[in-house]
Formats: C-alpha cells, structure tokens, sequence
C-alpha cells in the first residue's frame, strides 16, 4: 500500500486567539496604508482604464531605442516613453492619451506605425479611447462590489449574519491590501489585475468559509467551550488543509508566474500576494471577528436538530443560554 | 459507502470518457485532425485572437449623426407639404433630433398638423400656440432605427471586410450602438481601419454657378445651398478651395451597382461606376437638363470633382477622376461596392496580436499549466499516497472534462482562460484535501474504517458546495462586466469549478469504492 510520505499526524495546539489583537494591528496599518498610497500616490492604471497607446514591438537586430524615439518625437504626438522588454530585440513603446478623443488615439497609432516603418514587427498594439476606459474603470468596480455583495448574500443565507459580516470585513481587508501592493510597487493595474483581484476576493471567502463551517460545527458540537477556545480549535483542526489547499494554489500561480510570460505577470502577482494575504486574513481576521459578535449558539443548534451533537450539557457563560429558561 | 448504484457507475464512466473524447481533438494539429475517424469528435477549443494572433476593433456608430441625416431627408418632404397646403412657414431646420419650423399662418394649425402628420406614421407633430412646430421620431421609432442603423452597419462593415480578403472576421453587435470586429490573422489593421472610417456617402449634385464662393464663405449662402470643401481644388490652387452646391441630391450612391478602379485613364487613376436603371434614368435626365453646367462629386461631403456636362451621359455609367492614387481610387471603389454606412463609425479600443506573439503566450501558457499540473500532481502524492494518486486521477479527467466542455461549448480560449485553467487545477485538488483531511480526523477520533470514509465525504461535502459556489458567483459576474480575455478567464473558471465538484467528489469517491472491493484492505493508507 503507498502511504504519504508527510504526513502531519497530531492536530496542532496553536493559540492563534492570543495573537489575534497583533493581527487586527497589523492589518489595520496594512489596509490604512494602502488606503492611504491609494489616495495619494494613486495606481498605475495600464491603458484599459487610462486609454492611451501601447506597441511591443520586435527590430531587426538590437533596438535602436534613440532613433525609435527621434522617430516618434518628430510626429509630436506627446512623450513616447520607450523600454527595453525581454530580449535586446523586444522594445515596449508607449503612447499618452492624445487630445480628440476616440479619434485622436486611433489617428496617432497609425501615424506611429508609419514613422517606425515597415521593418518593425508588431507583436501587440493595444490602443483604448478615452470612453471605453472611463466604462473599464466603472465595469470593474461594480463587479467587484458585486461579486462581494452576492458572495455575501450567500454566506447570509447559508449561514448566521456574524458570520456574513466576518467574512465581508476579511475579504474587504484582502482586496484592499492587494489594491495597496500595487500602490506601492507601482505595478501595472489592468483588466487582468482585476479579474485576479475577484478570483482572490472568491479563494479569500472560499477559505473563510471554510473556517466558518468547523466554527459552527464545533459550536455544535462543544456547547460549553468558551468561545476564544473553540475558535482556535476549529482553526487547528483545519490548519493541515488551510496549509495543503494555499500549496497547491500558490505551485499552480507560481508557475504562471515564472513561465506564463510577461502578460500574465500582473496577474500572478496580484494572485500570489492574494492568497498569501487571503489565507493569513482568514486566520487571524476572519475567525477572530466571530469572537467579537458570536452567533448564538442555541439558533445553530435548532438548525442542526437531529444532527449527531454531544448530548446538551448544563449551561454555559452567554451567549448560550440554557434550553428551556424563560427570559 | 460501498454501495454505488450500477447506473452511477455508468453515468460517471461515461461522462469521463465523454470529456476524454471530447478533449482528445485538442491533442492534434488542425492538419492532422483530417486524418481521424468520423466518429471521433473534431472540435477543438477555439483560441481567442491573444493566442492566434489577429486583431480586435470596438466600433460605435454615431446613431444621432445617422437621425439628423434622416430628419435631413425628410425635410424636403416638409416644405413640399406645406407648400403643397399653401401654408406659410418660416426657420425650417433640422436641431437636437427634430425638425423645427415656424407656421406663420396663425389660423391653419389644424391644417398644418393634418398635412404633416401624413408624411411618416413614426414622427410625432408638435405644433405650439405661437406658431413653433417640432416634428420628431417617437421613442419606439427611434429605437427601431438605431436599431436598423446598427445592423446596416454591421452589413456594410461585413462587405468591406470581406472585400479586404480578411479570412473569418467576426462582426458583431455589442450593447446598444456597438459593433465588435475581430479579424484574426491581421497584425497590421490600419488599412481596415481606414476603410471603416469612411462613411463613403456618394452623391452627384450640381453646383450652384449663380453663387459666389466669397459671398458663400462670409456666411451669405442662398437658401438650398451648401457650401463643401474640394481637396482636389485646394491641391491645385494650394489653397483652401471650396465650392457653392445645391442640397438637392440628383443621384445618391445608393444606385451603384458597380465600381472598379481605373487605371487606364489620362488624368490617373480613377473609379469607373455603373448605375441600376433606376440611377441610370435619373442621372440621363438631371445630366440632359443641365448640359453645360457643373455638377459636383460629392463624398463624406467632400467634393471630389465638378466635371461639366458635356452631353447628356444616358448610359448609365461614369467616371470619378480627382486627386487619386492607385491605393485611394482602388479603396473608393471597394467603398461604393461595399455602400455607404448610414452613420459615421468611430474606432473606440483597438487590440492586435502578432502571431508570433501568439505562438509564444500559448506556448508559455500551456508550460506554466502543465509545469503547474505536474507538481500539483507529486504535491498530491507527497501527502496522500494513494489517495493523493486517486486525487490525480480525478484530476487527469477534470481537465479532460474542462477541454472537452470548452471544446463542445465552442467557448474561446484566451491567455487568462489558460491561466484559468492552471488556477482550478490548484483549486480542484481543494475539495480532495478537505474530504482527505476530515477522514484523517474521523479515523483519529476512533470511527471503524468504512464509517470515517462515509463520514469525510458527507461532512465534508457541504463546505466544498459553499466553497465552490463562492467561486462560481466570482466568475459569473466576471463573465457578465468583463470583456474579451477577461470573459475567457471567467469561462474556464466557472466551467473548472464545476467539473471540479463532479470530479472530485464522484470520481474520487467511485475510485476509493472501486479499490476497497477489489482489495479490500484493512485500514487507510492515510
């Protein structure tokens, strides 16, 4: 029989309720600060949201960036800014947004194509007018907001409200410091960044939920452990897939990372940083919440009536109450 | 738990071996699909054009323009009717999607109303108590024309296209005035940039002699009259040249039937045209009436020439000479055979993809995938031994069942539809480790072996439902607001979620049954 060769054997014992005041702290400064960044420095929005100009193009033999850029300059058409990209041969030409509207960008990507000549290879030219960014910048926000709202109808309907306002402040907290990363390192933000955003705010809940669920299974089951306690038990006890699950993602995002190439990078980025922060945000932001506005126990135990529960002990402190007391 | 009722068996077998033969088309080149059996499926996933090159163009037609242009139309029809009914008007134009005009005789509003009203069923007659009349489409009407504009549009950009030689363009309607054009393949689209770009609007007119150019342009223009530039004038002179035209359309374009570039002609290349019988007769008579006088080219209104009649041209067929090159005559001669567009057309967002680049994101996309699979697959092992070898297997069909529902969907494949793909196979496995995990706990907590395996499944499955329908709503409303790629990565994601529920519970669960009966061990290898 092939047995895993790792196997993590006992439930481990960690106190995570005792660290839990940390995390708040820390994710507090975390999402002030890119609050913050946000604010002031601001995003560097690829042209999907910016509109403007962008040609990867690829010379023969090493890119003359001076002559390309002499070229360009001639046709006074803004300040193309030119990068090396990749290999000596590969330049990333950008163009800023030309006054004139949907018209204006669209005449002056040719009259670059024309300047740069026939012996220029285009690998990729994206040009987007002033009124579709505007639509990319309000179409992502709303599915964003959207997402989070529907994401959280579910969690109400499916579980108590605590646990629907604890999961929204978690992922909140998520795509909230992932939008701050690419403040600070002044990343590219595009479309793909913000799909990876949804997909992370989707795997933060995911594991949320997850945690919730064995929250609620142990508050069925323990009816008279405080509550700091049962939180930390349902965290150890998940911890071995919370760990196994975050693994797996990150080897499939890594790999996008390192050998998706240069399109997807964004994306990985933002995907990485989002299921790192998404798994942590679950341990020490989402469960600890419960704490703060725990659910009453006797509500989830009448949901699981006929369930198999320990047989219901004597009463414990609140929130649980007593079966059958009169207020 | 080792009860699984024989039409179970059936139905997971036969959906893995549907998503195998479905998902199998997809292992060949194109060329080499020709040479498997008919009954094999041949479908393979559809690449979007950041994997196989070509490029991307957002039109929108300008609706309003495309409205004023007819209200311009039906102008004529308005001074006929009330001239017609003998009623006095005056300030007849076309303002804000609406005719306007003032009735001065101030007792036969009634009759006014009755003798417009008679014109167009669609356009709603206002007359108001001080005389000012405004006639406009109702809403419905308005909302069918935009709507006949749009599909016109998208009619004549198809000609055009398809004249260019572009191979399988895709033109289609996007919200309520936008058009969506794909044309794989092409890495260099200004050419069909430019050809959109022009409404190519044809009209012959004639020119008003009487007027004078100078008057005209200080804003003295007699009524009827417009005042149009001519390129070909001004590269004559060198200076900016216009002429003094009648508004009154002898022939529209509408009545070509024909145009071929000319490069026989003595004074360049030009466009030879040929009239339906209805165009044909039209331009015989205004031509005969007129011989003598000059008659002007008219394109976007733009005078391309102002010939003189010589003679009466009763023929049917004519020649545009100006200022052309061979690449301009021949583009206008492909514009009047393609028609004009009933509305000019702005090029909002253009995305184009060289195939090398193409070639290589495919090529980095499917290592990153299969590099990500691969380890996914000895991190499974890693931990769950043989169970983490039944969680590959799953694995293995859940991306046969994903290719192969792509494929039979016709969905299309983008760069971050791949990276959908390599993300659920991180994600699929997730449902694996928690059912995995709970068995663990189960068979720690003292449960005989068979019941700790019944008890990780069923425990396990109401978290992998909510955990899954989380993602699913992320998904959705990513295919519902994104666009292009992004509705790519939405796609394998939402179609991942859930061959991964199927695969991961049923087909894990149809493997471990399948091994305790025929091995029947003792305990979990976990």
């Amino acid at each position: 029989m092939i047995r895993p060769l790792i196997v993590i054997r006992r439930v481990p014992k960690i106190d995570f309720m005792r660290w839990h005041l940390f995390g708040f702290a820390f994710s507090g400064l975390l999402a002030a600060v890119s609050i913050g960044l946000f604010l002031t420095i601001g995003l560097n929005y690829g042209i999907d949201f910016k509109g403007g100009t962008l040609i990867e193009a690829k010379t023969q033999g090493p890119a003359d960036l001076a002559a390309m850029r002499a070229k360009l300059d001639a046709l006074h058409i803004g300040e193309a800014s030119l990068q090396g990209f990749g290999a000596p041969d590969e330049v990333l030409i950008r163009l800023p947004e030309q006054p004139g509207g949907d018209a204006g960008q669209m005449k002056a990507v040719g009259l670059a194509r024309q300047a740069l000549g026939s012996d220029i290879q285009y690998r990729r030219t994206e040009v987007v007018g002033p009124s579709v960014g505007a639509e990319l910048i309000r179409a992502g926000a709303l599915a964003t907001v959207l997402a989070l709202a529907a994401i959280l109808v579910y969690i109400w309907f499916r579980f108590e409200w605590q646990f629907g306002v604890g999961a929204t402040i978690s992922t909140i907290h998520d795509v909230v410091t992932t939008v701050g990363l690419f403040a600070i390192f002044q990343l590219e933000f595009n479309l793909t960044t913000l799909a990876a955003i949804l997909t992370v705010a989707g795997y933060s809940i995911n594991d949320t939920v997850v945690i919730y669920d064995r929250v609620r299974e142990a508050m069925r089951k323990h009816r008279t452990m405080p509550f700091s306690e049962l939180i930390n038990l349902a965290l150890n006890e998940t911890l071995s897939r919370t760990i196994l699950t975050v693994s797996t993602v990150a080897l499939a995002v890594l790999s996008l990372l390192f050998l998706g190439g240069e399109v997807l990078k964004g994306f990985s980025i933002a995907m990485l940083w989002g299921i790192v922060i998404g798994t942590y945000s679950s341990l020490f932001i989402a469960a600890p919440i419960i704490y703060y506005i725990q659910p009453s126990r006797r509500s989830i135990a009448r949901e699981s009536a006929g369930a198999d529960v320990e047989p219901a002990r004597p009463p414990a402190g609140p929130p649980s109450r007593p079966r059958g007391a009169k207020s | 738990m080792l009860y699984f009722a024989n039409w179970k068996v059936l139905l997971i077998c036969g959906v893995c071996a549907l998503g195998v033969l479905f998902s199998l088309p997809n292992l060949f080149r194109p060329a080499q699909l020709a040479w498997l059996p008919e009954s094999i499926p041949h479908k393979q996933v559809a690449l979007g054009l950041d994997l196989r090159g070509g490029s991307y163009l957002l039109l929108e037609v300008d609706v309003a323009a495309a409205q004023t242009e007819q209200l311009n139309g039906i102008i004529d029809n308005v001074r006929d009717a009330l001239r017609g009914a003998k009623i006095g008007y005056k300030n007849l134009n076309v303002e804000n999607n609406a005719i306007v005009f003032a009735i001065t005789d101030n007792d036969r509003f009634e009759d006014a109303r009755a003798a417009l009203g008679k014109i167009d069923q669609s356009l709603t007659v206002n007359i108001a108590s001080d005389g000012t009349g405004k006639m406009a489409f109702s809403a419905q009407a308005t909302d069918e024309r935009r709507s006949q504009a749009i599909d016109q549009s998208i009619e004549i950009i198809r000609r055009r296209i398809d004249q260019t030689g572009t191979k399988e363009p895709t033109i289609q309607r996007q919200g309520q005035n936008r058009i969506l054009v794909e044309l794989p393949g092409v890495d260099n689209p200004e050419h069909v940039k430019a050809l959109l770009g022009k409404t190519a609007k044809l009209t012959f007119q004639l020119v008003d002699e009487a007027a004078s150019v100078e008057d005209a342009r200080k804003g003295k223009l007699p009524p009827g009259d417009e005042i149009l530039p001519s390129e070909e004038r001004a590269a004559r002179s060198g200076q900016g040249a216009f002429y003094v035209i009648k508004k009154r359309v002898m022939v529209g374009g509408d009545t070509l039937v024909d145009a071929q570039v000319d490069l026989q002609n003595s004074q360049g290349p030009a466009v030879s045209f040929r009239f339906d019988s209805v165009g044909a007769k039209r331009f015989g008579d205004a031509t005969r009436e007129n011989v003598g006088k000059r008659f002007a080219i008219v394109l976007d209104n733009k005078v391309v020439s102002a010939p003189v009649i010589k003679d009466a041209i009763l023929g049917g067929s004519g020649i545009i000479s100006g200022s052309f090159t061979v690449q301009s005559a021949s583009d206008l001669a492909l514009l009047l055979r393609a028609g004009a567009l009933p509305a000019p057309i702005t090029i909002l967002e253009e995305r184009t993809v060289g195939p090398d680049l193409g070639a290589d994101s495919i090529h980095a996309g499917a290592v990153a995938s299969i590099v990500g699979v691969v380890l996914v697959v000895i991190f499974m092992f890693l931990f769950y031994g043989l169970f983490g070898v039944f969680a590959d297997i799953a694995l293995f069909f859940n991306l046969c069942l994903m290719l192969g529902a792509l494929s039979l969907l016709g969905a299309t494949l983008t760069l971050p539809g791949i990276a959908g793909i390599a993300l659920t196979m991180g994600m699929a496995v997730d449902a694996n480790v928690l059912i995995y995990e709970r068995i663990r706990e189960e068979i720690r907590s003292g449960r005989t072996m068979l019941s700790s395996l019944e008890a990780g499944f069923t425990r396990a499955f109401g978290t992998i439902l909510d955990s899954h329908v989380t993602t699913l709503v992320a998904g959705m409303l990513l295919y519902w607001l994104g666009s292009g790629p992004i509705k790519g990565f939405a796609v394998t994601l939402s179609i991942g979620v859930l061959t991964s529920l199927f695969s991961a519970i049923l087909v894990t669960r149809l493997e471990i049954v399948s091994w305790l009966r025929r091995w029947k061990p003792r305990e979990i290898p976990l």
